[in-house]
Order: structure tokens, then sequence, then C-alpha cells
């Protein structure tokens, strides 16, 4: 019975001790330790998240890096094809020009060649008819010298000067 | 956790047949033994698991404790070597300034015409520094120590990788934090974890203590009555005042019980809140002390076979086979030095636990049984 009775004087320091070292603990030993495991646990728990995040946010540059690579890409295509689009247009262009020019200059040369061509025809007309005055005045003050003769020539003229 | 409980219950199992079967043995050697023999086991026993006025080491050699009496007279303090003889180490009345006292299988009386005065009038109440006392100052020292070293250390070094005594108290207190308050109390452990940690240490480093034969160690301060009831009433006035609507609400209350049953099931429900610090109070007594009794029996086999002295040869051979079991038992009793420490400290938490639980699930409260 000894054993399963409690002795009084041993719960009262019992009591006294264990609560004073409760109380010791909680304010200097457990309360900043549980403290400091909990925060050094967070920053541990921050690290490793922020790492996380910083394999995501490059694992993101990257993708971005190659879709600006991409896009990069197309652009210089589409300004290549702008280019030789344009340059295509631009020699179309010219040559078209370069042809209505031409075109437009021998039109302007037939009409002076047919201007000259008619000048000159009626020259030579002008001139053969001079000649042909001077050749028939001469010819008539020589055969004019008699009637008949002049009668004659003059006929026989009349009939020559048909060609034109 | 059903996994720890199993561990538990197969430890005490075994624990238990033990002292069955070392009870039996030690009636009857004890009863043998009153024939003529000198060595009484279960006298030695019993006074090795018993509280002492001072500490005995061996043979006539005491270390004398001071023994302090508070009578209705006022307080009387002397040393406990005042109640021996100096030169014979026999008993003695000591005569102090108030009464004469005397020990008497540990416990003091007071003296009157040279007899114990059973029907003594006045206040005696025996404040002495016992074995136990100083043993739970020697506990209590060490843990400030370390705790308070340990936190020096955590000042010094924030945000580094524990080191030393840190490294090893860090995981235990992580343990008790991670797999023992936050499952059995909820999202308040932190409340209740200086609480926790203290008793969690104070059992097991006293249970580890009780374990070394010489001193510091020695006293069976774990398997003290008087020690688990002050440790279990503690963790029942905690529960009590942190105890929600939905504790008392279960206890007086039952919900979703017809009144007719109410009337049965309240007084059940009264009785278990104090029953359950009671079983604390029980099973760190006891499971320490059988340790103990077990322990110190085998041992004491060595000596009954020996027949003190007479029949050296067969006290040599039980002494090997008993060496052996004794040195298995203290294993085992490493082991329940630990699982007793978790096993209330669990306990604890799972009554603190139940006391601000808020929900409607019921887990917890089923577990607690299980144990």
């Amino acid at each position: 019975m000894k054993l399963v009775t409690p002795d009084l004087g041993l719960v009262i320091w019992m009591s006294l001790t264990f609560l004073t070292v409760l109380f010791l603990l909680s304010k200097f030993a457990w309360k900043p330790i549980l403290k400091m495991i909990k925060d050094r646990e967070e920053s541990i728990e921050g690290a490793l998240q922020s790492a996380e995040k910083a394999k995501q946010e490059m694992v993101r540059l990257q993708s971005n890096n190659e879709n600006l690579l991409r896009e990069a890409q197309i652009e210089r295509e589409a300004m290549l094809k702008a280019a030789r689009d344009a340059k295509d247009a631009m020699i179309h262009e010219a040559k078209a020009t370069a042809k209505a020019e031409a075109d437009r200059m021998i039109a302007l040369a037939r009409e002076a060649i047919n201007n000259e061509k008619q000048a000159a025809v009626t020259e030579l007309k002008n001139q053969v008819a001079q000649l042909s005055l001077q050749v028939a005045e001469k010819l008539i003050r020589e055969q004019l010298s008699s009637d008949e003769k002049q009668k004659e020539l003059a006929n026989k003229l009349v009939a020559e000067l048909k060609l034109n | 956790m059903s996994d720890s409980s199993g561990k538990t219950r197969i430890t005490r199992f075994i624990a238990q047949i033990f002292t069955l079967i070392l009870l039996f043995s030690g009636f009857s050697s004890k009863a043998s033994d009153n024939s003529g023999a000198s060595f009484d086991p279960g006298k030695m026993i019993t006074e090795h698991i018993s509280d002492a006025h001072d500490w005995h080491l061996w043979g006539h050699t005491h270390i004398p404790l001071p023994v302090i009496l508070y009578t209705d007279k006022g307080f009387e303090v002397f040393s406990s070597n005042q109640f021996r003889n100096h030169d014979t180490h026999a008993f003695q009345d000591y005569a102090g300034k108030h009464y004469t006292y005397r020990l008497e299988d540990e416990k003091i009386h007071v003296v009157s015409n040279g007899e114990v005065d059973h029907n003594f009038q006045g206040t005696l109440l025996d404040v002495s520094i016992t074995k136990n006392v100083l043993t739970i100052f020697i506990v209590s020292a060490i843990m400030v120590f370390v705790f308070l070293s340990v936190a020096g250390t955590y000042k010094k070094r924030i945000g580094m990788a524990p080191k030393g005594i840190q490294s090893f108290v860090e995981p235990i207190i992580i343990f008790i934090r991670d797999d023992l308050a936050k499952p059995a109390i909820g999202k308040k452990y932190e409340k209740f974890m200086p609480y926790l940690l203290s008793v969690f240490f104070f059992i097991w480093i006293a249970n580890l203590l009780g374990l070394v034969p010489v001193l510091p160690g020695g006293a069976n301060l774990t398997g003290n009555i008087a020690v688990t009831l002050t440790l279990a009433v503690i963790t029942f006035i905690i529960t009590t005042i942190n105890g929600n609507k939905h504790y008392w609400g279960h206890i007086f209350a039952m919900p979703g019980v017809p009144p007719w049953v109410l009337i049965i099931l309240t007084p059940i429900e009264i009785l278990g809140m104090f029953l359950r610090p009671f079983v604390l109070m029980i099973r760190l007594f006891a499971n320490i002390s059988a340790g103990h009794i077990i322990a110190l029996a085998f041992f004491s086999l060595i000596f009954i076979f020996g027949k003190g002295g007479e029949s050296v040869g067969a006290g040599m051979g039980v002494g090997v086979a008993s060496w052996l079991f004794t040195v298995f038992m203290m294993c085992l009793e490493l082991l329940v030095a630990f699982l007793q420490a978790y096993v209330f400290t669990l306990l604890s938490a799972v009554y603190f636990g139940a006391a601000v639980e808020e929900g409607h699930h019921h887990e917890e409260h089923h577990a607690e049984h299980a144990h």
C-alpha cells in the first residue's frame, strides 16, 4: 500500500519544481526555440519556393525568347518579301515607263519623218514646177518663132504634162 | 499513431507478464527467506523503488539528506543522519525542538514515551528533501541547463543548421510538434507545446536517470505515484481550463443522444473526465515501477540461488543467466523510458485536443481509448 499512496511532501516539491521549470523553460527555452525552428523552416520554405519561382521564370523567359526569335524570323521574312515585292514592282514600273517613253518618242520621230517627207515632196514639187516653167519658157521662146511650131509644141507639152 | 500505440501495447504486455511472474516468484522467495536466510529480495526491491530520506550508496554508506518537517509548532530542519547511530548504524529516534521523531519504513512518526504516537493530534507534514525530491532537482537542473543552452545556441545561430546538443534535441522537438501535438490537438497546438515538451523531457530524463544504478541515478522517480499524480493533475487542470463549449457539451449533454440515455451517459462522461488523468498517473507509475522490479528481481536471483554465499557455484551459474536477463531488461527499459514519456505526452495532447476541438469529427475522441 505504501507504494501506491502518494506522499504529500513529494507532491508539494514536485509541483513547485516542475511548475518552476515549466515556467522558466517556456519563457526562456521553448518559445524562443520553437520560434527559431519555425522561422528557419519558413525561410527554407521561402527559399525553396523562390528557387522554384526563378526556375519557372527562367522557363518562361526561355520560351519568351524562342517566341521572340520566331517572331523576328517571321518579321525578317516578311520584310524580305516586301522588299522583293517592292523591287519587282519598281522594275516593272520602270519598264512600263521606259516603254511608254520609247513609244512616245518613236511616235514623235515617225511624225517628224512624215512632216519632213511632206515638206521635201512639196519642195520637190515646187522646184520641178519652177524648172518646168523655166524649160517651158525657154522652149516656148525658141519655138514660138513661128506660129505653127508654137501650136504643135503647146499641144505636145500639154500631152506630156499629164504625168503629174 | 495506431502503429506506435500498438508498440506501446506490446511492450506493456511483455512488462505485465514479467511483473506477474516476478510478483509470484518474489512472494515465494520472501516466504522462504523468512525461514532463515538473511537476504530478502522483496524487501530489497521495495526499498529500491521507494523514496528514502537518505541516498544509499553501498553497505553502510549513505548520503544524508535534509529532513524538513512542518509541525503545528513550526518547522524542523535536521540531517537524516540524526536517525542513525554514528557507530552502530542502527536507527535511532531524534529529539527535535518540538517533538521526538522516529523514522520507520521511511516514514517519520512522532514518538512519545518511547512509542510511536499513533493518536498524534498535531500537524506533521514531511517536506524533506528526499531521494526523489533531490532527483526532481537534478532532472530540473539538467533540463534548465540543457534547454537554456540550446536556446542560446539557437539565438547565436539564427537560420543556420543545428549544432551540438541542438542537433540532438531539435529532431525530438520537431517530432513532438509534428507527429504528436499537431495531429492530436490540431490548429491550436502551439499553446500547449511548452507543457508537452517539458513533460516529455522531464519524464524521459527521469526515466533514464532511474536506469542508472549509481548517483545521480537510481531513484525510481517516475515510478513514484506522487510524481505521476502531480503530472497527471497538471494535465487535468490544463485540459479543464482550456475546455471549450464543445468539450463541456460532450460531457454534460452528448449531442444527438436522447435525454433518457444522458442520465446514464453524463455520469459516465464525468467519471471519464477524472478517469483519464487517473489512468495517466497509473500507467506511468506502473510501467516504470514494473521495469525496476523486474530488473531488480533478476538481479536478486543471483543471491537467492547463491544462498548468501553458501552455494557459490549455483549463484555463479544463475548469475550469468540472470545478468543476461537484467541486461535484456535494461535495453527494454531504455525503450520503455522513451515510450512512456511519449505515451504520457501523446495522451496529454489528445486530452488537450479534445478540450479545444471545434469540429464534429470523433476520430481523436475514440483513438484515446485504444491506449
